[in-house]
């Protein structure tokens, strides 16, 4: 994982960031696979439905890496949360946006039901994740604010 | 986005001796917002109309503008950039990065869901299809595409504009991110050769 991440190509301490920080972005990469192969499993089925038991689970695991970057995230006591809040308030808009576009087409597609469910879950997980990655990458480089977050 | 675009940080006298130079520049470009917004509402119309024209000029521009780009920033102008001088990097860096902010994940979403709205349409994704093969090939080189994409080359994209926002920019961290910068755009430039063959032999059969 750590080969594709968005931390581990700059080495422990680049940018003057001496700190040993959780691997939360390279989680949220590992959490986005998982929702990236969850819609190309269930678009190999298109136009029939696909069987939901597979991406299912791809849900749930990608969820609980999320669930485990947000505790890791809330455990940071020094960090740069303003640029991290700045940065991932405005991505979570713009992917926000791009997820329900998205979403509008499957559903404008006559996708319904379950599968519609699970492909909103998918979509929610990823218009999660990219701003966590962005934030975090962003964020781990700027000046370092004392405290939790607020 | 004001926000984004307003944290410049004034420097009182001047850079630092031997840093990279400060170039005044926004995050996110605010007039290039409103052309983006445009161009996704005009694709939402089009999908809701089921308009195969406009679905046809979204995927074929969007796709071969995300490709050729891709293509000439990986091959082309990743190398010139590397031999530049850190000066010559960051001020080009700082001209742009805000500009690929907005275009790439703007011709991203436009190739995918209008190609998306056209494989249905055309019966190309039908089990009966000679293409159908060859587009589920396409969405596995397009997930690791956006996999690379968004979880390598735009976070590097968006932490090197905020370096360069610094009062003292580090030129290690710029250079490095720069870098993976390129790799990961001359990665998905190579992946889009397979899109290249893939599409054509789709438009072809």
């Amino acid at each position: 994982m750590s080969a594709i991440s968005a931390d581990a190509a700059l080495g422990p301490g680049a940018g003057g960031d001496e700190r040993e920080l959780p691997p939360i972005a390279q989680v949220a990469v590992a959490s986005l696979i998982l929702v990236v192969v969850g819609g190309i499993f269930m678009a190999v089925y298109l136009p029939r439905p696909a069987p939901l038991g597979v991406p299912i689970a791809l849900i749930v695991a990608s969820g609980a890496l999320i669930v485990w970057n947000l505790v890791a995230l809330v455990r940071l006591q020094e960090f740069a949360w303003d640029t991290f809040f700045l940065v991932v308030k405005w991505a979570l808009l713009a992917y926000g946006v791009i997820s329900g576009m998205l979403f509008f087409m499957f559903a404008r597609n006559h996708t319904r039901g379950a599968a519609l469910v699970v492909l909103g879950l998918m979509l929610v997980e990823y218009a999660v994740n990219i701003p966590l990655i962005l934030a975090y990458t962003v964020a781990r480089y700027q000046k370092v604010v004392p405290g939790p977050p607020s | 986005m004001t926000e984004v675009a307003d944290i410049s940080v004034a420097l009182p006298g001047g850079p630092p001796p031997g840093a990279p130079p400060r170039v005044e520049f926004e995050i996110i470009p605010l007039k290039g917002l409103l052309v983006v917004g445009v161009v996704l509402a005009f694709l939402v119309v089009s999908i809701a109309g089921d308009w195969r024209w406009a679905l046809d000029a979204f995927h074929v521009v969007g796709g071969g503008m995300w490709t050729a780009l891709d293509l000439f920033l990986g091959l082309v102008l990743g190398p010139i950039l590397g031999r530049l001088s850190i000066p010559a990097r960051v001020e080009f860096s700082a001209r742009f990065m805000p500009k690929m902010l907005l275009i790439m994940p703007t011709l991203v979403i436009c190739t995918l869901t209008a190609g998306f709205q056209l494989a249905l349409k055309l019966g190309n994704l039908e089990p009966s299809s000679p293409n159908r093969s060859w587009l589920i090939a396409s969405f596995m080189v397009v997930g690791v595409m956006a996999v690379i994409a968004l979880g390598l080359l735009e976070p590097a994209n968006l932490a090197v504009l905020f370096e360069l926002k610094k009062p003292r920019p580090d030129p290690e961290v710029i250079g490095r991110l720069m870098k993976r910068f390129i790799y990961t755009a001359g990665i998905t430039g190579l992946m889009q050769i397979a899109t290249l063959v893939i599409m054509t032999r789709v438009s072809t059969q």
